[in-house]
């Protein structure tokens, strides 16, 4: 079962070949035996669980079912969940107790889909490694000495360890996506807007946009279609008509399926920044796509280059001001003594927060403080427009934009933990596409080392559907993404 | 800030992306001082001692050598872009939706560090 | 003595009149139980988002239209970014570089002068919540309590120039600016209960001098008179401070009603760097024209306008136009008054409203909303008193029984049952002067004498007999005659 794909899930428990409490108690069980090793999750709680399959299970009896409906699916610990602990990987929140569910959560809720747990994450999603977590770093299952990739990298090695049949993740800068190509899993980060931000915690309110994590683009089509969709209580939720993200997927394999389709190949994707071994996969991968039919055109995205550097304006920007609820006064973590008010500010913010999310508060707060605004903050803002306006240009010229998701496969935990800026650039090939607000997928492309390494499809906006096709007809000739690691089969 | 050139002899683009695009020799840098570290900590309202505000202030000027890569870039004429879609806001209409308030109060109070008869505590606030 | 000009802008936060706060469904009422208003947004739980209130930046529409600025065709949303206990997101949003309104005046009047005060801008934003230092329990000693039910209560900043030279000035732009908020209808205009305060921005500089003087600036200033005393102090103080050889501090100061003295806050210490940024939760406030042009349509008449009017066609003094056009009730129920009694009687009708409607509101403390009589009623009664049909003297115990009648009786049905009709009958009057002019053959001789003041008592003995239901001016004509 644990390889089966979300649909053949459903269908199993449709026809009743197994009960969603069977289902859920099969991954409990994974999980209180593997994730001692992977510390993917933060919090399991079985009997919660449980009643959500009883409830499912009641559901699929009566017929009252949704392609999700009794299927168990993890959410990275940023959703806030009614009654769930929600830490966002944080001291801060250790204690927090949601009161209140996020939209995402409630949508899973009303498919009828299990909450299986909450997945360890870079403390507030700050981190491409999983290592800034307050719960300790969690082990890739590909390697468990290496990282899983970060932010989502709880989800990402759940999923990928076969803890869980999919998982939820967010990218501000590349949190899907990165994970999903160091676990050797598919991840989409969808146009910013599809998926509701409510009840999900802000790291960069521009940027952030969550999606799933799953073992195919099948599998992420089908979460998609439950997680997106418009939310009134996000006024940047965009209100369009509902759409099938699996619509396009029904074609059987064969032939020259992609016959037509332009994929556009950016020198600054093909750069020496690339790791040869890499590379020589997203080569092969591009090889596959010509297979199909699809013709690859050379393009430039010259300001790709200033991509992380106005990244880490905006982001951290937006992050100080977010992150300034956390006082310490009305939940979370509060400094046990204090002399007074500032004071108690104050070493509740050094107690409760780790050192990266400390870092980029502080970078945050002076580069929108008097005198630097202009300098960082505008130009920045500016820069973004520049990076945008390349993208929609390369967009006249091809469908898809196609690229390594990481520089690198997993590096060892520990890696570059102590050197901020190395870490920072392990995004370098997908912030741009959070600064444009564009959807992007990663996809298996092969092993390098034993090590996955991900292929990244950058679509235009609202191209969802057609990514998830890109990338379904590369998965119906390949079967890197059926590559289970050692251990966990 | 002190100006400074360069940037721990470090150009990221030139090994990222092969291709040489700014030298970041090319142009002035700015470094922090030990003094706006922590002014902006005490802005922020996270207390740093003073090795912490060492160490934070060596890392903030190599993320700010990043950073100032953008400087060398004319962006004369381009208009900031602060959202991903160029849309207008949504306007809620005027409703009260809430209700059941008591309940409300008493789960988000459940969660709070100091709470008592309906208010949040905190040390006295001197104004 | 050098002679010192004193400088004041204001700054106003006007708490909006919606039923629900600017970004969240709860509920703005004043006076719940704590925090029983505060929902997930404005507690501001990890997580939530705000969603603009539409009546909001309708009520910001009309005030731009009332004053007569430009209302922004885009304007953005920021975050004004401090820490402390009453702001639940560490940040206020509020509205920085393109703010809904900009511009327009304000006309002020102060004695028998006049003069435009120029605006600067109007701005949405949210109020923060209350801190309560006192009435805590005893296990909360040294502690503030933080209520957030005020917190996300819509509010429209208003920013003068500075324009004010005096205390004076700037209480009746103070005032000017309260009438105005309750006429448009964007705010209660309750000021004990918070919704209209005002910071003054004081300054002063040596006559003549043409640079601004630094300024502190009085926060939270909840009264006209405390406006007033505030400002009055503060300028002597830095009056004598400056004289004394000692300069000023930018400063924002409390004033202390108790002690009628200003003091410098100990809290704002970097409120210089408030590190404003868009907002990025919300998007771009689009007001197309024709939203603007449907919330002109809905205006009510400005006051200034309605003064004009009512000079011109009411043949009111500007003084009474100016009392008449306090607040919109009134002069709406002046207009009803006019409307009820005739056009005719419009003179009569402000007399009745200004001195007598007036006096009985003031004794009970009421607002004219609250009249206790209507003006369909008080208006029918001055109709009767222009035609004749009774005294004035008569009109006013019509008046105090119509204020009693709970709205139930008109003029004419207390009149008919109380039989108060003035008596302007010839025949009847020559009959009852005959009786009196026979019975005081002495008060006859007296008048005859050349002593007037005997025919203003036989007048007299005329409505004494009649209760007051002469016409005393037809008596007299009769007496006269008869006399003669």
């Amino acid at each position: 079962m644990i390889e089966h794909s979300l649909a053949d899930i459903a269908q199993a428990l449709a026809s009743r070949r197994i009960s969603s409490v069977e289902l859920t108690a099969l991954y409990l069980d994974r999980i209180g035996r593997l994730d001692p090793q992977l510390n993917a999750f933060i919090t399991v709680d079985r009997e919660r669980s449980l009643a959500q399959a009883r409830a499912a299970d009641e559901r699929l009896a009566r017929g009252d079912t949704q392609p999700l409906t009794g299927i168990p699916i993890a959410h990275k610990d940023i959703f806030c969940a009614k009654d769930w602990r929600t830490t966002c990987g944080s001291k801060m929140l250790d204690n927090f107790v949601s009161p209140y569910d996020a939209t995402v959560i409630s949508r899973f809720q009303q498919a009828g889909a299990v909450l299986l747990g909450k997945t360890n994450m870079d403390e507030f999603a700050m981190g491409s490694s999983t290592e800034t977590s307050f719960h300790g770093p969690t082990a890739n299952p590909w390697a468990l000495d290496r990282v899983p990739g970060g932010s989502s990298g709880g989800s990402a090695a759940a999923v990928a360890a076969r803890l869980a049949p999919a998982a939820t993740g967010t990218d501000t800068g590349g949190s899907i996506r990165q994970p999903a190509a160091l676990c050797n899993l598919s991840g989409m980060k969808p146009t910013y807007g599809v998926v509701s931000r409510y009840g999900m915690i802000a790291f960069a309110s521009s940027l952030d946009q969550a999606g799933p994590l799953a073992r195919s683009a099948a599998d992420c089509a089908l979460l998609l279609n439950c997680m997106a969709g418009f939310d009134e209580r996000d006024s940047t939720s965009l209100d369009r008509p509902r759409e099938d993200f699996a619509r396009e997927l029904t074609a059987a394999a064969g032939g020259r399926p992609l016959a037509g389709l332009r994929i556009g190949l950016p020198e600054q994707f093909f750069g020496e920044g690339c790791s040869p071994d890499v590379m020589q996969l997203i080569e092969a991968a591009i090889a596959e796509y010509r297979q199909l039919g699809a013709e690859t055109v050379p393009l430039s995205l010259p300001n790709m280059g200033l991509s992380v550097a106005a990244y880490y304006v905006i982001a951290p920007a937006e992050a100080s001001s977010n992150l300034a609820r956390f006082d310490g006064v009305r939940y979370g973590y509060r400094a046990p003594a204090y002399d007074d008010l500032t004071d108690m500010y104050c070493k509740t913010r050094a107690q409760g927060f780790g050192a990266e999310v400390k870092r980029r508060i502080l970078i945050g707060t002076y580069v929108l403080s008097h005198g630097y605004y202009d300098a960082y903050y505008l130009q920045a803002q500016r820069i973004r427009r520049l990076i945008a306006d390349d993208f929609a240009e390369a967009f006249r010229q091809c469908d898809v934009v196609l690229g390594p998701t990481s520089p690198s496969t997993a590096f060892r935990l520990g890696e570059k933990a102590a050197d901020p800026v190395q870490m920072y650039l392990s995004d370098i090939y997908t912030i741009a596409v959070n600064l444009a607000g564009l959807p992007a997928m990663s996809i298996p492309c092969g092993f390098a080392g034993g090590l996955p390494a991900g292929l990244q499809l950058i679509g235009n906006y609202f191209t969802e559907a057609r990514l998830l096709d890109i990338a379904h007809r590369y998965q119906q000739v390949t079967d890197w993404h059926r590559q289970c690691p050692a251990g966990h089969a | 800030m002190a100006p400074s050139r360069g940037c721990g002899g470090k150009n990221f683009y030139d090994t990222l992306y092969g291709s040489p695009v700014y030298h970041l020799s090319d142009f002035v840098t700015m470094s922090l001082t030990l003094d706006q570290v922590h002014r902006i900590a005490h802005l922020a309202r996270i207390e740093v001692d003073e090795t912490e505000a060492r160490s934070t202030l060596g890392q903030l000027n190599e993320i700010f050598g990043l950073i100032e890569t953008m400087q060398a870039i004319d962006t004369q004429g381009v208009a900031p872009m602060a959202h991903a879609q160029d849309l207008a806001q949504r306007l809620r209409p005027d409703c009260v939706t809430e209700n059941d308030q008591l309940a409300w109060r008493s789960a988000f109070q459940a969660i709070a560090p100091e709470a008592e008869a309906g208010l949040y505590l905190v040390p006295r606030v001197i104004e | 003595m050098k002679h010192w000009e004193v400088v004041i802008g204001i700054e106003t936060h006007v708490q909006l009149s919606t039923a629900s706060k600017i970004f969240s469904g709860s509920s703005t009422a004043f006076g719940a139980a704590p925090n029983l208003q505060a929902n997930a947004v404005d507690i501001a739980l990890p997580g939530v988002l705000p969603v603009l209130n539409k009546a909001a930046v309708e009520c910001a529409i009309r005030f731009g239209l009332a004053v007569g600025g430009e209302v922004a065709a885009k304007s953005i949303f920021a975050r004004k970014n401090y820490f402390y206990p009453d702001l639940p997101k560490g940040y206020q949003i509020s509205q920085y570089e393109l703010p809904v309104v900009r511009g327009g005046g304000l006309p002020i009047q102060f004695g028998e002068n006049e003069k435009l005060i120029s605006l600067t801008r109007a701005h949405l934003e949210e109020d923060a919540g209350k801190s309560l230092h006192e009435g805590l329990g005893p296990t909360a000693q040294g502690r503030s309590g933080i209520d957030l039910n005020r917190a996300g209560t819509p509010l429209l900043e208003i920013v003068s120039e500075p324009d004010m030279r005096s205390a004076v000035e700037a209480v009746a732009y103070a005032r000017a600016l309260h009438a105005l908020v309750r006429w448009i209808g964007i705010c209660d205009g309750n000021m004990q209960e918070g919704s209209f305060r005002c910071d003054a921005n004081v300054s002063v500089r040596p006559a003549g001098e043409v640079r601004l003087g630094t300024r502190r600036e009085i926060k939270n200033l909840n009264s006209f008179r405390f406006l007033q005393q505030a400002i009055d102090y503060e300028v002597q103080w830095q009056i004598a401070t400056i004289e004394d050889g000692g300069s000023i501090e930018q400063a924002t100061v409390l004033f202390d009603p108790a002690s009628g003295e200003t003091r410098a806050m100990r809290s704002k210490e970097d409120a210089h760097d408030y590190r404003y940024f868009p907002d990025p939760d919300l998007l771009p406030l689009i007001i197309d024209r024709q939203w603007v042009e449907q919330v002109r349509a809905g205006l009510p008449e400005l006051p200034a306008a309605r003064r004009e009017r009512l000079i011109a066609d009411c043949g009111l003094s500007a003084y009474d136009a100016r009392v008449l056009t306090a607040s919109l009730d009134l002069a709406n129920y002046y207009e009803a008054t006019v409307v009820a009694a005739g056009r005719k009687n419009a003179k009569i009708c402000a007399n009745w409203v200004m001195v007598d409607l007036a006096a009985r509101l003031n004794r009970e403390d009421r607002e004219i909303g609250q009249s206790p009589v209507s003006a369909t009623q008080l208006g029918g009664l001055i109709a009767r008193i222009a035609d004749g049909t009774i005294s004035t003297s008569m009109a006013r115990k019509v008046f105090d029984e119509l204020c009693n009648s709970g709205h139930s009786s008109s003029a004419d049905e207390i009149i008919a049952r109380q039989g108060l009709q003035q008596i302007s009958d010839d025949s009847a009057l020559t009959a009852l002067i005959d009786d009196l002019l026979a019975a005081n053959p002495g008060m006859v001789a007296e008048f005859r004498s050349g002593k007037e003041k005997a025919f203003n008592a036989l007048v007299g003995q005329v409505m004494k007999a009649t209760r007051g239901q002469a016409n005393p001016q037809r008596v007299s004509e009769l007496l006269r005659r008869k006399l003669g």
